[in-house]
């Protein structure tokens, strides 16, 4: 067989370590495996959602290096050496629910869920930008992941909320005498 | 009586005056930690063992007789397991379950014709997804190509080539139905406006797609799981499908990631999974790609071609309506005409006129087949009925808000009958309509409408529109349209099991797939906590598979919180007599001097003489000496909701009885910019004032109508699941079926008004569809109105900035050669 054969068919592999909320992980993988396809099937996390495969719903977006990417995009192993989140890096316990997934659940900013881990995600990489948005800032920041049930208000109104809190945090934080 | 309240979407406390402790109170929803840290449990996240995967390859062309199928190549790739084809579909089953002409035969696989492009061909059956897409180009299939059939109205010609010969012709249904004496109304009317429309094809269109795992168990039973909504209705007929005995399969609910129609019933799904897993005796996944969710799914919304005709006096009352509708289904017809039936449901709208006739063909092509999308048909109707009322105002120069409060149907005048049959339960329209123009400066958006077109040449636009929303279907509406009806059912309940355990905890069991975005486990916890005073976020929600399901019909239509909380509350009932009989045996008090007090049994005038709910429950489960005479162990009871107000159609089809009495209604004003020169509308405001009866939580009521109305937008302005006119899809990525994103939709501020239903419990009525079913009708006028100084008219929709550029420029050159 020929490597491209070989890529085609699926039998050509390669070892990728990858550093995925917060834990190096090593895995041999297809070279044509997605990186979403690798989350959810190798490394169980199925917050990834896949909800059209060619880049457009937004749904599969992870952060990468700090980075919103579609993994629905991307091979397993151009993550070889790169550091990804998932909605799972925030928490996985639904009792004990990160500020932005709070925010999420106290604005509604969610219906079917499915577009939400991406949702979040987003939110996490715009908050981290440190400035408050306008309602027409945070529509841009959020428009290239698709939901299909809010009609987004709620969700801006999430965004911004979080935004709020973890801001007031930070600035807590801060006034209680600069703990790191 | 009326409650009214406004409720912006930036602070939403509007807890009602109504008494109750939990209802109408904005509320947490119980779905959403789970969902938050990406556990929605949906169908892709399930993995059983042994499990392999499905792909499937799909037809090129529009109509083709099937020569052949050659698998050689594709079996031979290491991975394959299995490819099927139609052949073996005909061999091994029956045809799918189909509520049309039995002479319209469809099987999840197609039989010696393809009838549409992306029409399921051939399923390659491997050890992962990526081998069976492997194997899927690997196939060869021979076609004859056979006519396209696609434009609808020449699809009746007689020469026209024919989609299913056994069916003798594309025509499915043709039915003229009259009430009243129309053309006595239309020779009568000192003003008559006419208009040919068109309604294009779009779809729910949910971020996940429908998918099923189908597994052959040792036992002889297959199990089915699968994201289809209200699978406990229609698993016998996927049973019968697959030639299994019914008690044979079970279907189990998976959650889903939204449906908006979508997955209703997404049989092809889940009788495909089955049928491969019988085949190959091993677990098989079939979840669809987008593409195959794009161009093959259960259900593509309406497509429609309208010539319409409504009657005025000259003071604007309307006389009457006169509309001949062509429906373009596709080339199947999965659900009967229960679209027409929907429109039926609200023929009038919130008017009082009583002469009507319609006229309907149902016609097959060479298209993707038709079914549910949130509106399920009336949200058609509602548009069409919405541009005529606007015509007649403007040819009558009465304000849009003006020429619908002469027409409103009056409070007073409820229950009120209309043409047909059937029953609007309530309602106050003059009150929403009232309450939306209070939630917007009307006189200064006209009069800033007025100075910007003078002063600057901007093209604002404002569009009020109103809409009637029925909820709460009876099923009767399934073929009261149709003249031999096969399957006259009158049956479409709800149940739900309440399970006191025995420490007192609340388990509550559906008896569907009621999760898809809506707030199944919310509303029921929250019904939950007011009849017995316990904290909702208690309460545990299942849901129950085929094999455990009580009679249920499941969610759609606007169903669902209405009838699962009258189940509920009768469930509810039953303990709470239990409790307290037990309560009166272990107090020796008699039972009516007892009362059920939050999540207590205690003496109506010594309320510190009483018992827990988790006393009482150990006494239930663990002390039967204890119980009064008579009484079995344990607190479990179930209750069956039927319809709460529905009758049989006429034996003549003169009148098609109750079938869908519970009657919101809601106004949309929408005010917009449309750039003349590049045809690119933009909103400045927007009002939707909902009227859904008693409301249950009122943020996620405004959730749906947000939601619904970004829909009907993007039906307005950019959905569009297009065929060219040799039958080829134009639509086969989200790069070409645009779904609004943030940047398009508007800040929604959303108004409540309430009039309680007098049939349901609590007066809740149905509030999942109203968005989407009136923003077309008011984003439609809003264009019109901006591009008032071209003679603008939109006369269908998706309306595309082309279609806008064109019509200024046309009006441009109107206006100089005027």
């Amino acid at each position: 067989m020929t490597t491209s054969t070989a890529a085609k068919y699926g039998t050509a592999r390669r070892t990728v370590t990858m550093h995925v909320n917060g834990r190096d992980v090593t895995r041999e993988v297809s070279t044509r495996t997605t990186l979403a396809d690798f989350l959810r099937d190798e490394l169980d996390l199925v917050s990834v959602h896949l909800g059209c495969e060619h880049g457009e719903c937004g749904c599969c977006n992870v952060l990468f290096d700090g980075h919103s990417v579609r993994s629905c995009l991307m091979l397993a192993v151009q993550g070889d050496g790169h550091a990804v989140e998932t909605v799972e890096s925030l928490s996985v316990d639904p009792t004990e629910l990160h500020p932005i997934q709070e925010s999420f659940a106290e604005e509604q900013g969610l219906q079917c869920g499915f577009c939400t881990p991406a949702m979040v995600l987003r939110t996490k990489e715009i908050i981290e930008t440190g400035h408050e948005m306008t309602d027409a800032e945070v529509r841009h920041e959020i428009s290239g992941i698709l939901c299909r049930c809010t009609g987004y208000q709620n969700i801006v109104n999430a965004v911004q909320s979080a935004g709020a809190k973890l801001r007031g945090e930070a600035a807590a934080d801060g006034a209680a005498g600069g703990r790191s | 009586m009326t409650t009214e309240h406004t409720d912006t979407t930036e602070h939403t406390d509007t807890a009602q005056k109504s008494g109750y402790k939990y209802i109408g109170k904005d509320r947490k929803r119980v779905e959403d930690p789970r969902l938050l840290v990406g556990r929605g449990g949906y169908i892709a996240d399930l993995k059983l063992p042994g499990m392999l995967h499905a792909a499937i390859l799909r037809s090129p062309v529009p109509h083709a007789r099937i020569r052949s199928v050659d698998a050689t190549e594709a079996l031979k790739l290491p991975g394959v397991v299995a490819v099927l084809t139609g052949e073996d579909c005909k061999a091994k089953m029956n045809p799918c379950m189909n509520f049309g002409p039995a002479t319209v035969a469809q099987y999840p696989l197609a039989v010696d014709k393809v009838r549409y492009v992306g029409e399921a061909v051939a399923a390659v059956v491997a050890e992962s997804r990526y081998l069976a897409e492997d194997g899927v180009d690997l196939l060869e299939v021979d076609y004859e190509d056979l006519p396209p059939v696609t434009d609808p109205r020449a699809a009746m010609e007689p020469e026209s080539a024919l989609l299913h010969e056994e069916h003798g012709s594309n025509i499915g249904c043709e039915r003229t139905f009259e009430f009243g004496d129309v053309n006595a109304a239309f020779a009568g009317a000192d003003l008559v406006v006419e208009d040919t429309l068109h309604w294009g094809r779009s779809a729910g269109m949910p971020m996940e797609t429908a998918g099923a795992v189908a597994q052959p168990g040792f036992n002889g039973v297959l199990e089915i799981y699968c994201n289809s909504l209200n699978f406990s209705y229609f698993s016998f007929l996927i049973a019968g499908a697959l030639r299994v005995p019914s008690n044979k399969l079970t279907m189990k609910p998976v959650p889903a990631g939204g449906s908006f129609g979508s997955k209703l019933a997404a049989h092809k799904v889940p009788t495909l999974a089955g049928f491969l897993a019988l085949r190959v005796g091993r677990p098989v996944s079939y979840v669809e790609d987008r593409i195959d969710h794009l161009v093959n799914s259960d259900h593509h919304g309406c497509d429609r071609f309208y010539e319409a005709r409504m009657g005025f006096r000259a003071d604007g009352t309307i006389v009457g309506l006169d509309i001949d509708v062509v429906d373009d289904y596709g080339a199947y017809m999965q659900f009967g005409v229960g679209h027409h039936g929907n429109a039926f449901s609200q023929v009038v709208g919130p008017y009082r006129f009583r002469d009507v006739r319609y006229r309907l063909r149902a016609v097959l092509t060479d298209k993707c087949q038709q079914g549910a999308y949130r509106g399920f048909g009336s949200e058609v109707h509602n548009w069409v009925l919405e541009r005529l009322v606007d015509s007649g105002a403007a040819r009558l120069g009465l304000a849009p808000e003006e020429i619908r409060r002469r027409n409103f149907i009056q409070p007073d005048q409820f229950p009120y009958t209309i043409p047909g049959g059937n029953v609007y339960d309530s309602g106050d329209y003059p009150a929403v309509l009232d309450k939306a123009l209070s939630m917007i400066d009307l006189d200064r958006w006209r009069a800033e409408q007025k100075r910007l077109w003078a002063q600057e040449g901007r093209c604002i636009g404002i569009g009020l529109a109103t809409t009637q929303e029925r909820s709460v279907f009876s099923s009767t509406e399934f073929w009261f349209l149709v003249e031999k009806p096969v399957l006259p059912v009158t049956s479409s309940p709800e149940s739900a099991t309440v399970t006191i355990d025995p420490t007192g905890q609340f388990q509550l069991m559906l008896h569907c797939q009621s999760m898809w975005g809506n707030s199944p486990e919310t509303v029921g916890a929250t019904v939950l906590a007011e009849e017995f005073g316990i904290p909702p976020e208690s309460v545990n929600v299942r849901y129950a598979d085929s094999a455990h399901a009580l009679p249920s019909t499941g969610p759609g239509g606007s169903r669902y919180t209405v009838m699962v909380a009258g189940a509920i509350r009768g469930a509810s009932r039953k303990l709470r007599k239990k409790l307290i009989h037990i309560a009166a045996h272990t107090l020796e008090v008699a039972a009516e001097d007892l009362e059920l007090v939050d999540a207590r049994v205690q003496v109506k005038d010594a309320p510190e003489t009483g018992l827990t709910l988790a006393e009482l429950a150990g006494t239930a489960y663990f002390f039967a000496l204890s119980l009064p005479e008579g009484m079995t162990s344990g607190l479990e009871e179930s209750y069956t909701y039927d319809h709460p107000y529905t009758t049989l159609p006429a034996p003549d089809g003169s009148d098609f009885g109750v079938f869908y009495p519970i009657m919101g209604h809601a106004c949309h004003i929408a005010v917009l910019e449309v750039d003349p020169d590049t045809g690119i509308p933009s909103f400045l405001d927007y009002v939707a004032v909902h009227d859904a009866g008693t409301i249950v939580n009122p943020k996620s009521l405004g959730g749906h109508v947000t939601g619904g109305a970004t829909q009907g937008i993007g039906t307005t302005l950019y959905e569009e699941l297009a065929y060219d006119e040799d039958g080829q899809f134009l639509s086969w990525t989200f790069r070409d079926y645009l779904i609004p994103t943030a940047g398009e939709v508007p800040p929604f501020r959303i108004g409540h008004v309430e009039t309680p239903s007098p049939f349901t419990e609590y007066g809740v009525k149905g509030g999942g569809e109203g968005g989407r079913m009136v923003a077309p009708a008011a984003v439609s006028a809003a264009i019109d109105d901006a591009l008032r100084e071209y003679g603008m008219r939109v006369r269908q929709v998706p309306v595309k900035p082309s279609d806008i550029v064109a019509a200024v420029q046309a009006g441009t050159v109107r206006a100089e050669a005027g």
